[in-house]
């Protein structure tokens, strides 16, 4: 596997997983307060809506010249990305509050309790359109990081391989637990996420626009060593200029 | 019609998000970087250097409007 491809598996892994992640609190929210027959319907509509979308888009992708794509998604991942480090290096700074999975679960499944019971074709539709939402939501970013990291890489099966580990290893772990994965890393998830993404879009960005890296594949190691240092130092940056601005 | 304009939101919200500066860094950065290489000058340089600068920027921006 090249040094690409590997990239791939990896960021299409930890870009899903965080989606996961956020999904299944929101699953778990309506299953527990709604009861899981709505849940699970919404769940599986959701899902089968995301099936239709795969399958219609993926294949028109592929018919996209692979430049034009490059360039396409190298500008999204490269808007995309910094987005994404920029939350993760507020958070890591103490600029903004850790994403905290536990306390997302215990407000939605308030606001699910409280809500009016109305059930239409057998189901209560409060749960129903809570996970369907959660699900359809989440999801809809799964289909957007496999198509675009898949395409221009080349090879939407290894990214959707990615993002389906990912789903196993979620899945198979909420199901265990029947909790929200408070203890996964998701935090440390989102930045490495919010660095992957800013490496690939770097790394697409500049082929796309007609110039050649030098050492072309492997140079993505050393546009993610740059990114990474680069990330490290505004935290500790901002962190100290944080630190000396509360008064002692 | 409000199904059209949560589509939009969604997609702005995904892909723009909290700062439309860096959208907009970065189409400058990839444009330059385009012209760079169609004048047949070595432009791989100018996006990986530009990250650090944009998010420094944006960075800037969101403590500020805290």
């Amino acid at each position: 596997m090249s040094t690409g491809d590997t990239f791939l598996v990896l960021s299409a892994f930890l870009a899903s997983g965080v989606e996961f992640v956020e999904a299944l609190t929101i699953v778990l929210a309506a299953g527990l307060a709604r009861g899981w027959r709505s849940a699970l319907a919404g769940l599986g509509a959701a899902t089968v809506v995301l099936a239709v979308v795969l399958a219609v888009r993926g294949p028109a992708l592929t018919a996209i010249p692979i430049q034009a794509l490059q360039r396409l998604v190298g500008a999204l991942l490269h808007v995309l990305g910094p987005q994404w480090l920029r939350k993760a290096i507020l958070r890591a700074s103490g600029y903004k509050a850790l994403h905290d999975e536990d306390a997302i679960f215990a407000r939605e499944l308030a606001e699910a309790e409280g809500a009016a019971h109305v059930e239409r074709a057998g189901v209560d539709w409060y749960g129903f359109t809570l996970a369907f939402k959660g699900v359809l939501l989440e999801g809809l970013e799964v289909v957007f990081i496999v198509l675009t990291f898949g395409s221009a890489q080349g090879s939407i099966p290894l990214a959707a391989a990615g993002a389906a580990a990912a789903l196993i290893l979620v899945a198979g772990v909420g199901l265990a637990v029947r909790a929200p994965l408070a203890r996964a890393p998701e935090n440390a998830m989102k930045f490495a996420v919010g660095v992957m993404l800013t490496t690939f879009g770097v790394f697409w960005s500049v082929e796309g626009a007609g110039a050649d890296w030098p050492g072309s594949d492997a140079a993505i190691l050393g546009v993610l060593g740059w990114v990474v240092l680069s990330s490290f130092v505004l935290v500790r940056l901002l962190r100290r200029e944080r630190l000396e601005a509360v008064p002692v | 019609m409000r199904r059209l304009a949560a589509f939009g939101r969604f997609w702005w919200d995904f892909v723009i998000g909290d700062d439309w500066l860096v959208a907009v860094l970065v189409v400058a950065g990839i444009g330059a970087t385009a012209a760079l290489a169609a004048a047949n000058v070595a432009a791989w340089w100018l996006l990986p250097l530009a990250v650090p600068v944009v998010l420094w920027l944006s960075l800037r921006r969101a403590i500020r409007s805290a």
